[in-house]
């Protein structure tokens, strides 16, 4: 066995978190440095896996397995394929732009970045493994951290900040019931006794062999789509979202934007699709129905917003729907442009949120009416915004184009009505985005903000590593939908399999 | 004659005779802490002792097999013996600052053990029935232990009164199930078909309604809050892991060993009751704002939780029931030994009282935190992998809603349980800066809360080791 790169990558963050414990609590500048450290070197290891993964092998890589708990059948396996390897590089990205946007943090700065460090290698835990143990541990692990940094950390503005965190806490948590439940029958179903193993690619083999009847599939997938959708912001369990990112502070606003929600698609597709393909594509005009409405309801509720998250929150909404309807559509070409967008998605989203906390932690201000010509006094913090705002808009040129224009295609043959409504959500989207940007940024100069200063030295690099991203793959899309189609196109005989499988009325266009 | 059988009992008596001893010597001025480390000593001993005994072939048997020494009961002692022992651990100081007797406190501890592990090797409902009633009495008295507060000496009253009532129904049922089955040993009461007629049934639903009102099964939960929240915050601890489950003990063997022949009948009936259980205790629990309180509550809902693991009725949901008693010590244990200090140096123990803990004590709120999070069933704590082997053992057995109902009440649980958390996390308002002061804890409290925290995160991570020990403990059981 060689390095094990992903356990290093996964428990780097978790280390530097006992580190901190032993630290003074005066020590910021140790606390935050070593915080750094431990996610850059993640994001050095990430950046060699991803460059150095065999696309024409495809398959799991980096793997790595050791038995666990025997008597559970829980084997501690890692490993990254086309699908994890873009989520797990977005996770580090935006993990280490969140430590340097926490960087001026002065409250408590060790139990913040100790929280921080778990609630990062928890999430790239999700990732990574290859056990549906470790993916339940890691996944129910980030939750609790999460409450903890919104109450101490977070702002309240329009609701308090105990309320956007109990609320973010319980929906997750409850949507989480509903999956334990579905795991647990999985679980069971899929061999006897002294064969029960909660690896995935054991799981995918049974259903393969037809371990689950389609009924038990159908039942199955919908708990887990309330679990993962949920954790996706599907309509009508979305109103976490806004909420929860208004109140939490800025890092946590990042990585649950940008990483944490992936994990409902990502879910949704390694056990839903896989494990359960009829389940899937029985609702899955269900969940092109909801996706519709997530576009188009989250894009109206954005425009009226006057808080500079709230709009953020609800074009999250937004765009999850196209990664929803990118599921839904059920093929290559569409799913490749789910996984895609998720990428892309988390990429704007934190650099949006990493922005205003710029904005709020120098102004005090998120409101759009108090904030006007943000461009004259602060052209550093214009780029990062115009940048965000564009690729959300999907700019050709920019990450987001590629992905959504995917999706489109995609899901256009399957789900003809839904894809134009669809396309039409991106026209409101441009309305609110550049409305936004044009008051905020670019409206008349007012003297109350000459005296803030630009971003500069640590503060500029949320903005350099997630820009170059941003700007990176939506020059050379290749370098993202490579990785994900060598991920995506196993999946194509089974997706054949399922054409003709029973749906939810018969289908709708 | 087997004395060997029993020689953790005469151990423990013998400590117990001990201890009092040493408390008639001592002036009454000099600190008895002394006497609590005797007592740990003792106890350790005891513990490292029970681990040899543990076997694979046939198990010692007392009394002409009236007193059955398998591994099932073995791990159950260590279980009271752990629990104890940590407690006496983290109660030091309280019972020094609190109590006015503090020698007959510790010698009264003893003997709720020694009743415990009584229960836990009973073969028949006469030894089952000494046990309980020298835990149960011996907890009267430790309840009103604080001679000077009403709050004690009400809960007192009203244990003594609700307990005599549920002993007198269970012994009533006793003596139906006797007069019914011609014997009061359980392997001879299961082979009797006189059993089924009516007044065996009435025999049998009375001595399970009489476990109910012990296990605080609700309906039969009323005397548990006002106890649970009166009593003296180291026997709270108590109640609420040992004597729990040293009920569980005696009742899964009265159901597997003694009526296994009407399991069709209590089957259905022990989910039913485990349900109502996990719904009323979590929903009930989350209006309050007593941390004993809204742990008498939790506790009712983890007592629905081992009774799902019973009603599955097999050698996993026996292995799930066995584990989670064990977990639910070491959380019980980090949870009210936080409690005790806050109870020693604030006066009380209501939401209020823990209010900006983080800062004066971060270690206290971090193993609070951690152990309510096990008794929510979150992962990495041992709470996660015990709700897993309980709900895969009764999914197995057709109960899929059970799981249902488990898992979404222990989402709701987790609610109240963050609630504590966010009394203890949330920035403080400029009039409560004195909650921010440091609070003294005592190192032997730290070593407690630290033992408890390292046991469930371990098991949580890593629950092969307990595993494996519950599995050697149900293998001798069904002999």
């Amino acid at each position: 066995m060689g390095f094990p790169l992903l356990s290093v990558v996964f428990l780097a963050p978790l280390a530097a978190a006992l580190f901190l414990c032993f630290l003074s609590r005066d020590a910021r500048d140790v606390i935050r440095k070593t915080a750094a450290g431990a996610m850059t070197l993640t994001l050095l290891l990430t950046i060699y896996a991803y460059v150095s993964y065999d696309t024409a092998m495809g398959g799991m890589q980096f793997t790595e397995s050791i038995p666990w708990i025997t008597d559970l059948g829980v084997s501690y396996s890692l490993g990254v394929d086309g699908i994890s390897l873009p989520m797990l590089f977005l996770t580090e990205v935006i993990g280490l732009a969140a430590v340097f946007s926490s960087w001026n943090i002065d409250k408590r700065p060790k139990e913040f970045f100790i929280l921080l460090l778990v609630l990062i290698a928890g999430v790239s835990g999700t990732f990574i493994a290859r056990d549906l143990f470790i993916f339940l541990l890691c996944y129910e692990v980030v939750v609790i951290p999460i409450y903890i940094m919104v109450l101490i950390w977070g702002s309240t503005k329009r609701v308090t900040k105990e309320y956007a965190g109990i609320k973010l806490t319980i929906y997750l948590l409850m949507g989480s019931a509903f999956m334990l439940v579905g795991i647990v029958a999985l679980y069971l179903q899929a061999y006897p006794q002294p064969l029960r193993t909660f690896d995935i690619e054991a799981l995918i083999a049974a259903s393969q062999m037809g371990s689950f009847s389609e009924s038990f599939q159908i039942f199955t997938f919908f708990l887990l789509l309330l679990g993962f959708g949920s954790l996706l912001s599907m309509f009508p369990f979305h109103s976490w979202s806004p909420d929860g990112y208004a109140g939490a502070p800025t890092a946590v606003s990042m990585i649950h934007a940008g990483v944490l929600k992936k994990i409902g698609g990502y879910g949704l597709i390694r056990l839903g699709l896989l494990v359960l393909p009829l389940g899937a594509k029985f609702w899955a005009p269900l969940i092109a129905g909801l996706a519709m409405i997530n576009v188009l309801y989250a894009a109206y509720i954005a425009m009226v917003q006057k808080d500079l998250k709230y709009i953020v929150g609800y074009s999250s909404v937004s765009h999850m729907g196209y990664v929803l309807l990118g599921f839904a559509a059920l093929n290559v070409v569409s799913i490749s442009g789910a996984v895609a967008n998720m990428v892309a998605h988390g990429i704007m989203a934190s650099l949006f949120f990493s922005q205003i906390g710029f904005i709020y932690e120098k102004t005090h201000l998120r409101s759009i009416p108090e904030l006007c010509g943000l461009a004259h006094q602060m052209p550093r913090l214009t780029v990062g915004f115009m940048l965000a705002g564009l690729a959300s808009v999907g700019l050709p040129g920019l990450i987001g184009f590629v992905p959504e224009f995917t999706i489109f295609v995609g899901s256009f043959a399957v789900y003809p009505v839904f894809a134009v409504l669809a396309i039409s959500g991106i026209i409101f989207t441009a309305l609110y985005i550049l409305r936004m940007l044009a008051k905020v940024l670019f409206g008349p100069k007012s003297d109350r903000f000459d005296g803030y200063q630009d971003e500069r030295g640590i503060e500029m690099l949320p903005l350099i590593l997630l820009g170059i991203v941003l700007v990176g793959m939506g020059l050379f899309p290749e370098l993202l939908m490579g990785v994900i189609s060598s991920g995506v196109e196993p999946i194509a005989p089974l997706l054949e399999q399922i054409a003709d499988a029973p749906t939810l009325l018969g289908g709708v266009r | 004659m087997n004395f060997l059988a029993i020689g953790t009992e005469i151990a423990i008596a013998v400590l117990m005779l001990i201890v009092l001893a040493v408390d008639l010597l001592l002036p009454k001025d000099v600190s008895h802490r002394r006497i609590g480390v005797i007592a740990m000593v003792g106890l350790a001993v005891i513990l490292v002792y029970t681990f040899g005994q543990y076997h694979i072939g046939a198990s010692p048997t007392f009394f002409g097999g009236l007193f059955f020494v398998d591994n099932y009961a073995l791990f159950f002692k260590q279980l009271f013996i752990i629990g104890m022992l940590f407690t006496i651990l983290f109660s030091l100081e309280y019972t020094e600052k609190m109590l006015r007797y503090r020698g007959e406190f510790y010698a009264l501890l003893l003997s709720a053990l020694l009743g415990m592990c009584v229960m836990a090797s009973a073969n028949d409902f006469i030894t089952t029935f000494v046990g309980l009633e020298l835990m149960t009495v011996s907890f009267y008295i430790l309840v009103g232990a604080r001679m000077t507060s009403a709050d004690s000496s009400e809960a007192a009253v009203k244990y003594l009164i609700v307990g005599a009532a549920s002993t007198a129904v269970m012994l009533y049922g006793m003596s139906l199930v006797y007069g019914a089955a011609g014997s009061l040993v359980f392997s001879e009461v299961c082979r009797n078909i006189h059993l089924f007629y009516a007044a065996g049934l009435a025999g049998v639903i009375m001595v399970i309604i009489g476990f109910f009102f012990k296990l605080s099964v609700i309906p039969f939960h009323m005397w548990a809050p006002d106890v649970y929240q009166g009593a003296p915050t180291p026997v709270t601890a108590l109640l609420a892991m040992g004597s729990k489950a040293a009920g569980i003990a005696v009742f899964m063997r009265i159901l597997y060993t003694a009526f296994p022949i009407l399991g069709n009948f209590w089957l259905p009936l022990l989910a039913g009751f485990a349900a109502l259980c996990m719904i009323g205790g979590n929903i009930m629990a989350i209006r309050q704002t007593d941390i004993k309180r809204m742990l008498a509550y939790s506790s009712i809902a983890q007592a629905g939780y081992m009774m799902v693991g019973m009603a599955a009725a097999d050698l996993a949901g026996m292995k799930a029931v066995l584990f989670y008693a064990m977990l639910y010590v070491f959380a019980n244990l980090g949870a009210f030994a936080v409690l005790t200090v806050i109870d020693t140096e604030r006066g009380g123990t209501s939401r209020r009282d823990i209010t900006g803990l983080a800062q004066a004590a971060p270690l206290l709120a971090a193993v609070m935190t951690i152990s309510l999070l096990s008794m929510a069933g979150i992962p990495p704590t041992a709470g996660f992998a015990g709700k897993l082997y309980l709900f895969t053992a009764v999914v197995e057995r057709g109960y899929l809603w059970l799981a249902f109902v488990g898992f979404v009440m222990s989402m709701i649980s987790v609610y109240y349980y963050l609630m504590v958390a966010k009394a203890m996390y949330r920035d403080l308002t400029p009039e409560e800066a004195e909650y921010a002061a440091p609070v003294h804890v005592p190192l032997t409290v730290r070593a407690a809360v630290l033992v408890s925290v390292f046991a469930t995160l371990g098991l949580g991570i890593c629950p092969e080791w307990l595993a494996s020990l519950t599995n050697a403990a149900v293998q001798t059981f069904m002999r």
